[in-house]
């Protein structure tokens, strides 16, 4: 009998890199980060982040499976990045029926809507986050640390006081804010895991970092120049290493990421300096996803040989 | 140490220990009765015409088909023995082609030489019409006839001739086996070529993975003229355009621009080998070494075969497999033809055979494109792959066409960082014979028009 071999177009060989292996890089990079914030802001923080996996697991499923009868997407474990994002954002003391709400919302309505994973125009987590913190503002924005409620060092900021806690403080993450946004240090560190294996590029982070650290700075927010504060108070850390580099709302050439990078961070400054709210990270992101396309259209790369001045050429068209 | 370059590109497993230590062995079937296959179309261009019939007698090296046309190249039996059929057989791309079926004789009894038929001895300007006569062709795959590319239009100056010996294909090691064993029969078929360029310099480019090459041809080369360079290990550095870059710094202007619009022409190592065999001793193209690999292979080896051997006796050759194959590869992994059959003949393109089993052959589905940009930043072409291969896929060729699609080389760099696993070439293949069938339509349209008028 003949050899039955497998027939297909080249390439025949693959690298390691698959959905699936840069979803669990970037849990496992999340994963520091969130021990400490469960160690500084309590046990309900570990409750918060099981609701919000859980029913972003949940609503994919069903989704799928009953509603539009598709292949599960379960596997690539997108579900379970969003649902830990979210969690990350919120307050520790959010009623749980509400970081649900917001779980299902972040699926169904921001990513499976759109047509599930890569579609999506704007970040499931963060959108579902501006969802929530316009729905319910108040608990949306209880910040407890060993029991007593206290205000953000942004708020702080933006009220024109002076940080009270230290920079070690700042660092290390023991502060009020979202569960997963406090430790600068551990977020750093994924991060640089996350750049190391070749998941992220440097440019977002640190161009978004940079811009709006400088700029905050020099906008006199918090009535000084505190570049440092800027980056560990609040979620700029998170968001500029783990939420604005989500690859399907973030632009694919090198010119396009420095752009938006450049433009998280603006947006940032100006939004903790003198918009309604002291953190400004969520909606920058959320704002910068949808000018995504328009990006990605003037940042097109010339084409190997084509002419470098005419625009319309540079992309091999005629 | 900062070796030249291009920008993008991918770090595929090489896979070439398996071969690399194993010297050339030539493989000459004495027994009789043996068939051996010439499809009548081995290179780029206009398909050949029998020039024997059935039931004729034919030496080794003699000529069986040609053709008039300018863009082509002539084949040549590598067998003594009778011509059995003019028949349709399966070829390595999985289509039935038009062959001359030779029955050999195993005696090897050799036509007369193309220098006999010449009559004196070459002189440069004999150089291109022998190679024209000796039906050399592009060996490293694309199989573009060889003195077309050594006829330049005359405005176009040559200032390079450059022996492409990046062999950036994983597993292929037959190029770094022939710089190893015949560094001055390559030598001198670069200086032959060279000979037809007066003004041009010679440049060998080798990938720095093969520093044993690049010690032997610098320790045979004494020729001022000829360069021998190191490149960055990257595939796929051996692209023409990318090794053009990498050593002339110059980019080849987009299709249908070639390499001598900026002053090159790119001679693979087997042709310029060939090239010496042609003019020193007048022998036509009849064998070619061929990487016979892969890890179920029992013993992998680098064979010179004579063309028109069935697949099946290069695999027995190499003890067969250890393990039932999945896939058969004509070529290396980022760019071969997957066979359907090992029933088919080598031809003057088939530059390895490769065999996969159930642990490196890569069968993942696809998913969908998570816009990660990996392609992006890998594609040498600096196209914009994702983009390209959803165009393809909607059937808006014209988008596909607008974006530079056809400029892919199909080199596979996107597709083997693909997260997803897209089918990528897939599409830009499909998106490519699509945009050049309408345009043979358009222009089989004007020429109508013209013609009533």
């Amino acid at each position: 009998m003949a050899n039955q071999f497998v027939v297909s177009v080249s390439p025949h060989v693959h690298s390691q890199f698959a959905t699936r292996n840069i979803m669990g890089m970037v849990i496992l990079a999340l994963v520091p980060s969130g021990i400490m914030g469960v160690y500084f802001l309590g046990l309900r923080s570990l409750a918060v982040i099981a609701a919000c996996i859980l029913a972003c697991v949940c609503s994919e499923f069903i989704w799928q499976k009953y509603i539009m009868k598709t292949k599960s997407t379960l596997s690539d474990l997108s579900a379970v990045v969003t649902g830990l994002l979210l969690a990350y954002n919120l307050p520790p003391s959010i009623p749980l029926w509400m970081a649900i709400c917001g779980s299902v919302f972040a699926i169904i309505v921001v990513k499976q809507f759109y047509g599930g994973i890569g579609c999506n125009i704007v970040n499931p987590a963060l959108a579902a986050r501006a969802m929530m913190l316009i729905s319910w503002p108040t608990a949306m924005t209880t910040w407890t640390i060993n029991g007593v409620s206290s205000a953000t060092p942004l708020a702080a900021m933006k009220a024109g006081n002076a940080v009270k806690a230290s920079i070690f403080e700042l660092a290390s993450g023991n502060m009020a804010g979202c569960i997963g946004e406090t430790s600068a240090i551990l977020l750093i560190i994924g991060g640089l895991y996350l750049i190391w294996e070749g998941v992220i590029s440097w440019r977002i982070p640190v161009i978004y970092i940079a811009t709006a650290a400088i700029l905050g700075a020099l906008f006199n927010h918090g009535g000084g120049f505190y570049p440092v504060q800027e980056i560990l108070a609040g979620g700029l850390l998170i968001g500029a290493f783990f939420m604005a580099t989500d690859y399907t709302t973030s632009p694919m050439t090198a010119k396009g990421q420095i752009i938006y990078a450049f433009g998280c961070g603006l947006l940032t400054a100006l939004i903790r300096t003198w918009g309604g709210y002291p953190e400004g990270v969520s909606f920058s992101i959320l704002i910068m996803n949808v000018a995504v396309p328009l990006i990605d259209q003037y940042t097109e790369p010339r084409v190997f040989g084509a002419p470098k001045s005419n625009f319309a050429k540079r992309m091999g068209g005629k | 140490m900062n070796l030249p370059t291009f920008l993008g590109g991918v770090h595929p497993p090489e896979g070439k220990t398996l071969s690399e230590g194993k010297a050339i062995e030539t493989l000459r079937p004495t027994s009789s009765g043996q068939m051996f296959v010439y499809p009548l179309s081995q290179h780029i261009g206009a398909p050949c015409a029998p020039v024997v019939a059935k039931g004729d007698r034919v030496l080794a090296g003699q000529k069986i088909a040609d053709t008039e046309a300018f863009v082509s190249a002539p084949i040549y039996s590598a067998v003594s023995g009778t011509v059995k059929d003019i028949a349709l057989k399966l070829q390595v791309a999985g289509k039935f082609e038009d062959c001359i079926i030779i029955e050999s004789d195993g005696t090897y009894e050799k036509a007369p030489s193309l220098i006999d038929e010449l009559g004196h001895k070459p002189q440069p300007s004999d150089y291109v019409k022998l190679i024209r006569d000796a039906g050399i062709v592009g060996l490293g795959g694309a199989c573009f006839p060889t003195h077309v590319k050594l006829r330049p239009p005359k405005d176009k100056p040559i200032k390079w001739v450059i022996v492409n010996a990046a062999e950036c294909e994983p597993y292929l090691t037959c190029d770094n086996r022939i710089m190893l064993e015949e560094p001055d029969a390559l030598l001198k078929g670069l200086e032959y070529a060279l000979a037809i360029f007066p003004e041009a310099e010679g440049v060998i480019g080798i990938e720095n993975n093969k520093p044993e090459a690049i010690k032997t041809l610098t320790e045979h080369n004494k020729n001022p003229k000829i360069k021998i360079q190191p490149l960055t290990v990257k595939y796929p550095q051996g692209a023409e355009k990318m090794l053009i870059k990498a050593i002339t710094g110059q980019e080849v202007p987009l299709v249908p621009a070639l390499p001598a619009d900026v002053g090159c022409i790119v001679l693979n190592v087997q042709t310029t080998w060939q090239i010496f065999r042609t003019i020193e001793y007048g022998e036509p193209i009849t064998t070619r070494v061929i990487t016979v690999t892969g890890d179920i292979v029992a013993s992998p080896k680098n064979l010179r075969v004579p063309l028109g051997i069935s697949v099946k006796e290069l695999l027995d050759a190499c003890g067969g497999f250890t393990e039932e194959p999945v896939k058969l590869l004509a070529g290396g992994p980022m760019m071969g033809l997957a066979m359907r059959s090992i029933d088919v003949p080598v031809v003057k393109g088939t530059g390895g055979l490769l065999a996969l089993g159930k642990k490196s052959a890569y069968l993942a589905e696809e998913s969908a494109c998570i816009r990660c940009g990996k392609c992006v930043e890998v594609c040498p072409m600096h196209l914009e792959p994702t983009l390209l291969d959803h165009a393809v896929r909607q059937r808006d060729y014209e988008t596909f066409e607008g974006h530079g699609g056809m400029n892919c080389i199909e080199c596979g760099s996107c597709a083997f960082m693909c997260p997803a696993s897209r089918h990528l070439v897939q599409s830009y293949k499909a998106g490519k014979d699509h945009v050049n069938q309408e345009r043979r339509k358009a222009a089989a349209k004007a020429k109508e028009k013209a013609e009533a008028k």
